[in-house]
Formats: C-alpha cells, sequence, structure tokens
C-alpha cells in the first residue's frame, strides 16, 4: 500500500484557517460573550496625575437604580499588591494594589468599581460616586523624574528611582572614546508609545458558588501567566480553581501580557456578589490605562577611528516606567535594550547605564519590539550621525563596520551570543533592489533642484525566541519562559494539538497546522488547533517576543516526535517486526525500505486506543506533552531602506520607497512573515512620523485617537519586502521569529531618511519624534535662520 | 423612557424598545446580538463599527437607535449570499487581508461601498477612501491587495 510522497506544507503560503470565521464576522472575542445574569463594571479613576484620596463617598451612587455593588479598595481585603515578574538587584517595588486607596499615581488610576445590572446604569452611577482629592504636583517627564524639586511618587523609591543598572566595561569604553579619531555625541529622545490593538482590553469573570470555579474571560497574549500571577500572587485562590481563557484576540503588540487592575477586580468581585462581572475598556481607558511603550531619554557617545570603524560606545539612559512597575517593566529598559547595543556591528567597547525611573504617568512596559527598537533606532541614528561627521557614505560605513558571517555564535560585548548571522548579505541584497547608486545620482540632481530628497538606512538585529529559562532566572525574570505542546491522537487518526502559544493575529491555527500535517503526513483538514485555555492546554507562557514559531512549534515538534516514536512501538507489532525497523514517511509505518509493509498512521491510531491486539507492557492511547525550554535566544537581523521627499514649505514627510529585507531564519508560511513585517513597519514609521503620548501637567493630552494619530493607509507605500535566509542552529526548525522585525527596523529607517533629506540644510540629526510636518518645518526655519 | 424602533437588519425584521441613548452600534451587538460589528474607538476615528445602512457605509457608532427606525442595514454577518462569500470576503481571505480580525468587517464594508464609487480603483484611491479604518496589523498593504483582488472579481462578473 505505497502512497505517493505527500507534498510538504513547511514554507508554504497557506491561507489561514482562522480566516473565514473572521471575514464572516463570526470571530470570538472577549466582548461577544454572553453569560446570563452577567453584571457591568465601570471603574471610577483619578483624573489628576498624583493626588491624595481623602474620601470616596459612594452613598448617591449606590442609591441610583440598577447598582448591585460598590467597591473601593478599603473594601478588597486580603489581597496583594499586583507583582512585578522581573526583579533586578536592588529594585524598589513600590506596592500596586488593583484599587488604590492611599493617593493616585496617574491619570486613569483606578479608585472605585462600580458594578450594576446595565452598562448604562453602572456608567450613570460611577459619575455620582464623590471623591474628595487632595491634589499634589505630578511630574511626568522622564528627564525631570529625578530632579530635586520633583515630587516624590513612592516612598520605597527616594528620588523617584526604581533602579540604576549598567552593563559593559566603562573603563574600555573612556580609553577607546580618548583615542578616538571622532566621537560623535547626540541625545536621542525615543518617545512615549501606545500600543492601541484594535481590540481593546477586555475581560468577563464568573464564579460558580455551587463548586467554587472561577472562570475569567480576558484579552491575554498568555492566559496561564494570567492564571498564575492573579490566582497565585494577588487574590490567593488555588489555581486550580481558576479557569482562564482568551479567546480571539484582536491585536495585542505586548499591551495584552500583563496582568491587570480591571481582570484583577472583576475576578475578585465576582465571587463577592456571585455573578458574572463584565468589564470592556473604552479607547480612552485604553490610553490612559493600557501599558505604555518606550520613553527614554538618552545621552550617547560613538567613537571612530578615522577609517570610520566604530572603537567604542557609551549610552546612559533614562528609561520612564510610569507610575507602577508593570508586570515586566523593569526587563524592557536593561536586559531587552541595553544588551541589544552590539548590534550588527563590531564595536570593541560597550557601556550602557540605566537610570529606571517613576513619573505619574501610566505604567510602561513591553510594546512591540520592546528595547529592542529603542536600541537599534539608537545605533542606527549614531552611525548615520558618524557618517555625516566623517563625510562618508551610509552604506559604506555600515558595510566597514558589520559582523563577518558567522554560523554558529558570536560574543558580543553585552551579554548575547548571537546564534547565525551574515548581516552584510542582507545589506546587499537591499542595495540592488534599491540601486543605491543610482538613487544617489537622482538625489544630486534632485538637490540642486532644490527638492529634499532623503535615504535612511537601518541594519538592525533583535533577540527572540524568548528566552532561556537558565539565563533569564538569573538576570531577574520570576518566570521561566519555555513553551508547551501538546499532541493528542483521537481513535479514528485526528488530532487535536495543544499549544501554550496564543495568536493574536500571528495565524498559529495555521502555522502550526502546517507542521504538523508535514510530520504526520496527514492533511491539515484532520488537525485542530487549541489555544488560550489553561481548562485544556497544558501550563505555557504564551505570545510575545517573536517566540512562538521558535519554541511553540519546538514544543510541539518534540511531541510529534513522541507520538511517532510510540507509533513505531505499536506498528512493530502489528508488522512483526522489530521497532527499529519502522520508519515514519508518508502518513504511514513502514518496514525500513519496504514501503508496501505498512500501517497507516489512522489504524496504529485506532490500536492504540483499542489494544486487543497490542504490544506488552506499552500504555494504551495516544498523546503526548512537552515542553521546551530554549538555549539560547534566537537573532533575526535584516536591512530596511527609507525613501523620503520632504516638501519645504510644510515640513511634510512622503515615503516614496520603503524596502526591507529580513532574515527570520527558516519560514514556515512566507505570506504570514511578510504580513507581520508589513504590519511591523507600518508601526514603526507611526512611531517615526506620527505617533507619540504628550503629557501636560499631569493630564494626557493624547488620550484618543483624534490626538494621538495612529497610520493610515494613505500615509503609507506598498512595502518591497526580500528575505535571506540564514537558519539558527538554535532550534530544529531553524525558525528564529519574524513578529516584530519590522517595527524595530522602520522607525531609524525613516528618521535617517528625513536627516539625510535635510543634510543640505546643516542637519544631522533631529531629536525628537515623531517628524510631524509641524516638527519638520520648525527644523527647518530654524535651519534657514 | 424607552422609545419603540423598527428595523431590517441582513433581512431580518427587528423591532424592540430602546433608551434614546443607545447607539446603534450597542444595538446591533448587544440587544440583536450580532457580534461581527466592533467597537474599536469611542471619537468615530477607528471604522471597525462600519455597516450598511440603506446601501451607504456608516459608522455604527455615530447613530443613535432611534434614528435608525425603517433603515435597512446589512452587517458584515449578511454579506455573504447563501453561503458564497462576498468577493471583498474572499480578496480579503486570499491576500492576507486580515490577522487579528478586529478591524477586517468595518474594512470589508468600507470597501464595499468603495466599489460601488470606484469599481476599477487605483491604488491611490483605495488608500484614501480608506481613511476612515484604522488596522493595526496588517499596514494596509494586503488590505489594498485584497481590495484590487476584489474589484477585478467583481469586474470581471458584470
Amino acid at each position: 500500500m505505497a502512497t505517493a510522497t505527500i507534498e510538504r506544507l513547511v514554507g508554504k503560503s497557506i491561507k489561514r484557517r482562522e480566516d473565514p470565521r473572521f471575514i464572516t464576522g463570526r470571530g470570538n472575542y472577549v466582548d461577544d460573550l454572553k453569560v446570563p445574569g452577567t453584571t457591568h463594571a465601570v471603574f471610577v479613576r483619578s483624573p489628576h496625575g498624583h493626588a491624595r484620596i481623602k474620601k470616596i463617598d459612594t452613598a448617591a451612587a449606590l442609591k441610583h437604580p440598577g447598582v448591585v455593588a460598590i467597591f473601593t479598595g478599603k473594601d478588597m481585603t486580603g489581597v496583594n499588591s499586583l507583582p512585578c515578574g522581573w526583579l533586578l538587584p536592588d529594585l524598589k517595588v513600590p506596592p500596586h494594589m488593583p484599587l488604590a486607596s492611599d493617593a493616585a499615581r496617574y491619570v486613569g488610576d483606578p479608585v472605585a468599581v462600580v458594578i450594576a445590572e446595565t452598562q448604562s446604569a453602572a456608567q450613570d452611577a460611577a459619575e455620582k460616586v464623590r471623591v474628595t482629592w487632595d491634589v499634589l504636583p505630578a511630574v511626568t517627564a522622564t528627564d525631570k523624574a529625578g530632579a530635586k524639586d520633583s515630587p516624590q511618587i513612592h516612598e520605597v523609591a527616594p528620588g523617584n528611582t526604581a533602579f540604576t543598572w549598567q552593563i559593559g566595561d566603562a573603563g574600555k569604553v573612556d580609553a577607546a572614546l580618548r583615542g578616538a579619531a571622532r566621537v560623535v555625541r547626540k541625545r536621542i529622545v525615543n518617545q512615549r508609545l501606545v500600543a492601541n490593538p484594535m481590540e481593546p482590553r477586555a475581560c468577563l469573570a464568573s464564579y460558580d458558588p455551587a463548586t467554587g470555579d472561577l472562570t475569567l474571560w480576558v484579552t491575554s497574549q498568555n492566559p496561564h501567566v494570567h492564571r498564575l500571577l492573579m490566582a497565585a500572587f494577588v487574590l490567593g485562590i488555588p489555581e486550580h480553581k481558576v479557569r482562564v481563557i482568551a479567546p480571539d484576540v484582536g491585536g495585542a503588540f505586548g499591551s495584552k501580557i500583563f496582568l491587570y487592575n480591571e481582570e484583577t477586580i472583576c475576578s475578585w468581585a465576582t465571587r463577592r456578589i456571585k455573578r458574572p462581572v463584565r468589564w470592556t475598556s473604552t479607547r480612552s481607558e485604553a490610553f490612559l490605562t493600557d501599558a505604555h511603550g518606550r520613553d527614554h531619554v538618552t545621552e550617547a557617545e560613538m567613537g571612530f577611528d578615522a577609517q570610520g570603524k566604530i572603537i567604542g560606545l557609551r549610552v546612559k539612559t533614562i528609561a520612564n516606567l510610569g507610575a507602577y512597575l508593570s508586570t515586566f517593566a523593569p526587563a524592557v529598559p536593561t536586559y531587552l535594550y541595553a544588551t541589544l547595543l552590539n548590534g550588527v556591528y563590531t564595536i570593541p567597547a560597550i557601556h550602557a547605564h540605566v537610570t529606571g525611573v517613576f513619573t505619574n504617568t501610566t505604567p510602561v512596559d513591553a510594546y512591540r519590539g520592546a528595547g529592542r527598537p529603542e536600541a537599534a533606532y539608537l545605533l542606527e541614528r549614531m552611525i548615520e550621525a558618524g557618517a555625516a561627521a566623517l563625510k562618508m557614505d551610509t552604506a559604506e560605513i555600515r558595510r566597514k563596520n558589520f559582523i563577518p558571517k558567522f554560523d554558529n555564535g558570536f560574543q558580543t560585548q553585552v551579554a548575547l551570543n548571537y546564534d547565525s548571522g551574515n548581516y552584510a548579505a542582507a545589506f546587499d541584497r537591499l542595495l540592488a533592489m534599491l540601486d543605491y547608486r543610482k538613487f544617489r545620482s537622482e538625489q544630486e540632481t534632485a538637490r540642486r533642484q532644490g527638492r529634499l530628497l532623503g535615504i535612511g538606512f537601518s541594519t538592525y538585529i533583535e533577540a527572540c525566541s524568548i528566552a532561556p529559562s537558565k539565563v533569564v532566572g538569573s538576570l531577574g525574570a520570576q518566570a521561566g519562559l519555555y513553551e508547551s505542546g501538546k499532541v493528542r491522537v483521537h481513535p479514528t487518526g485526528g488530532v487535536t494539538v495543544f499549544t501554550g502559544s496564543h495568536s493574536h493575529g500571528q495565524g498559529h491555527e495555521t502555522t502550526f497546522s502546517q507542521l504538523v500535517a508535514d510530520e504526520l503526513g496527514i492533511p491539515m483538514e484532520q488537525i485542530e488547533i487549541v489555544h488560550g485555555d489553561t481548562g485544556s492546554v497544558p501550563f505555557g507562557m504564551g505570545t510575545y517576543g517573536s517566540r512562538s514559531g521558535s519554541v511553540g512549534g519546538t514544543a510541539l515538534l518534540m511531541s510529534l516526535q513522541k507520538i511517532k516514536e510510540k507509533g513505531k512501538k505499536i506498528a512493530a507489532h502489528l508488522l512483526e517486526a522489530s521497532p527499529s525497523d519502522i520508519e515514519y514517511a508518508n502518513g504511514q509505518f513502514q518496514v525500513r525500505g519496504f514501503p508496501d509493509k505498512a500501517v497507516p498512521f489512522a489504524q496504529v491510531a485506532l490500536t492504540a486506543y483499542v489494544p486487543h491486539n497490542y504490544p506488552e507492557g506499552l500504555e494504551p492511547g495516544l498523546e503526548e506533552t512537552s515542553f521546551y525550554d530554549p538555549s539560547n535566544f534566537c537573532f533575526p537581523f535584516g536591512a530596511h531602506a527609507c525613501v523620503v521627499e520632504v516638501e519645504r514649505d510644510t515640513g511634510q514627510v512622503k515615503i516614496l520607497r520603503y524596502l526591507a529585507v529580513d532574515d527570520v531564519g527558516n519560514v514556515l508560511n512566507p505570506m504570514i512573515v511578510d504580513g507581520m513585517v508589513h504590519g511591523g513597519i507600518a508601526q514603526g514609521i507611526g512611531q517615526a512620523l506620527c505617533e507619540g503620548a504628550v503629557y501636560s501637567e499631569g493630564q494626557l493630552v493624547t488620550g484618543s485617537m483624534l490626538d494621538y494619530a495612529l497610520p493610515k493607509a494613505d500615509m503609507l507605500p506598498m512595502y518591497e519586502t526580500d528575505r535571506t535566509v540564514t537558519p539558527t542552529p538554535v532550534n530544529p526548525l531553524g525558525v528564529k521569529g519574524a513578529g516584530e522585525t519590522g517595527t524595530i527596523a522602520a522607525t531609524p529607517a525613516v528618521v535617517n531618511a528625513v536627516v539625510d533629506a535635510l543634510a543640505p540644510l546643516g542637519i544631522d540629526h533631529i531629536e525628537t519624534m515623531p517628524l510631524t510636518a509641524a516638527r519638520v518645518w520648525g527644523i527647518i526655519q530654524s535651519a534657514k535662520r | 423612557m424607552k422609545l419603540p424602533v423598527k428595523m431590517t437588519i441582513n433581512g431580518q425584521s427587528y423591532s424592540h424598545e430602546v433608551e434614546p441613548r443607545l447607539l446603534l452600534v450597542h444595538y446591533i451587538r448587544e440587544t440583536v446580538g450580532l457580534t461581527g460589528t466592533h467597537v474599536g474607538c469611542d471619537t468615530s476615528q477607528c471604522g471597525a463599527c462600519t455597516i450598511l445602512m440603506d446601501g451607504q457605509a456608516v459608522k455604527a457608532c455615530n447613530f443613535f437607535t432611534v434614528q435608525c427606525n425603517g433603515a435597512k442595514i446589512t452587517t458584515i454577518e449578511g454579506l455573504a449570499k447563501n453561503g458564497e462569500l462576498h468577493p471583498i470576503q474572499q480578496g480579503f481571505w486570499e491576500k492576507h487581508g486580515l490577522q487579528c480580525g478586529f478591524c477586517t468587517p468595518g474594512m470589508i464594508l468600507a470597501a464595499h461601498q468603495m466599489l460601488e464609487r470606484y469599481p476599477r480603483p487605483t491604488e491611490e484611491q483605495i488608500r484614501h477612501q480608506l481613511e476612515g479604518n484604522l488596522c493595526r496589523c496588517t499596514g494596509y498593504h494586503n488590505i489594498v491587495k485584497a481590495i484590487q483582488w476584489a474589484a477585478e472579481q467583481m469586474a470581471g462578473k458584470k
């Protein structure tokens, strides 16, 4: 019964299996759920950046028709602080109670929850809650947090300093910079961003008094992490009595990793009132309370020798952490940032010093790229500033400094050991796509006509496939960063796969099915992917840090190997052969070299569950679970270029071309990878040109989509994308990770392009993004004077 | 105080008594129970709630339910006919015009009106016509391609 070789699906642009439900309006997001008897929660939040709570009067609100309960922080006894999951040495960890009861420390800090029969009753009653505030001075600016006259936000953190941290060899850098032919010094502001997934956060918590079980549906990238932190650390309820389900998640970009106040409070409240409690964030609340991203102010110095080779880099960064420590906040401006400052260049000496500060702003945590975009932006801006200072071509200076090709390991100056890389190859591909020489000559012509045409490069690296547990544990992580994968073969040969990864747009139902279909030689239709449910999935760490393919995929691969190993024993028995003589090919177990002497996968599955004729001593059933802990990070890299024209009279930046050559290792589904690259680029362009959270006098001025400009279709070009493929030796799939590359690469490419466009006006640096027309116009005007 | 309201949604008639302040999008989602129409903002920027009202693409968050008495509405759930996807839906699938799927219903219905206005739109027209719809996942590249694909299919059928 020989079968034809089955076509491999991995590496092909298979259309997504999840799409039919989304394009017909049958997606299943948290806010779509209906549970009988549900009550509605509305939060009373601080309108002040910093204020002592003198009194909360709920009497009038309680009388409002339809109100079920109102709780303040004082009611939540026996509840602990929301935990910080990454503890740096000497980190100051102030309490972060789900409902603030002493003081509010940012606009949006929740102080009471109103629960009512309907959304409108809850909303109306919330307006009747009277809070008496003692308004205090607020500090929101990153570089002012530590000033002597700034208000003190937490008792435990004098000077509003959460931590100071450093990496690298300061002495070596001092010596290098002293001997440099040229040292470029720049102040670089990486502004605060708001993730803005299109689906706002939401939760529905439902307690069953009969069983004592709590079910929480929540917009989460990592339901097990949510469950562990909330049940074990904050509410003190047994983890096995809590089930966390994240159904379809409408985008996240990091912002749905963290344990937030709202789901914690709803989970607590449902146990109190014994009715389901639901909350869906408004967009205004999302701006105020979803963890923000970036917000660094940096002084950087890069030294070059006379030939343009980088000889040293010194970085001093102040990172704004917001009012409290969000779940992984301390890791972002340290281990996810400064360890990437070696970039793709040979830099013999690097030192970075980071100060994490508290301010009266929304907590800051990982946002797409998380630390790595800040590092790439700094390096790429500095190397182009260096090129300007040395009057070198921006392509040439990169070529001079690239780390040469390597296949298995490169030790950086800042702790990381890169897996594999061929940086010049990606750059060469980019230059060819661009026709770089031709562009420079067109630019010459354009400049003679007075047009401001510019090109910016970005040759970046990132660390993903997060992360080896031992390594991150030694650096302060309070969690492991493995992933789980379980494969359940049904008696009739269908397969259900349970993965700890959790798609929020990445298409796991498709890519993981491709992987399983190839390994088992069965059609995708026979495979179901289950994720996002702690009730059925083994403990998993979720999706962020571009880890699902590399870490989650490898866990699945391990389980599939175990399934095949067990299947071989069953098949050997059925075929009266030795297990060592059995191989698996094309969906059947066969005697090696004798494809006619075979049993199909489904027959082995059935035998495992109906073990009448079965090997002695072998357990029935065919189901395997694996946990994969990577031995290292993976390091995707690439080269991007942006071509812009700046309109001299208005400062408007128009993107004429955007090109990207990414190397994410092996690719499971090129269509999906391209899609993530596109979206990442758009977010990176957003930071460069239009996005930015602005505080003024404690208030978030950019608190809606009216005021915070997300990139729109008409400001973006079609992206010209290509890839080089340098598989990682770290995991058997050879995949590195593809979710964040675009965001990391795009911002410096765009800003460099604008700086290049303005070079004829004597501009070699722009300190602050976004490069709105108004800001660029101002720069042009002051350059004229 | 509640007011009576009657309308046709996806060919089916509905009549309810609603609060005057109830937004159409919440009526569609909560009262009628069609959750394919999404709420992504409070300021009518995002377009996730786009529906067709009497043939026009409108944002359902911009109407009180009581303003829509007698309206004929099509939501994303009503676009496929007899189990066959509309070419725009098919286009989004073929060209990977969605990732998380949250903006997708609004995008598809905005594209529906766009292709009535501009049966063979240029890339520039597509991008301009998507002015009222935000997507955070795709960078719009494949949304443009999806709409171009649909335009070709629909032109071919005429």
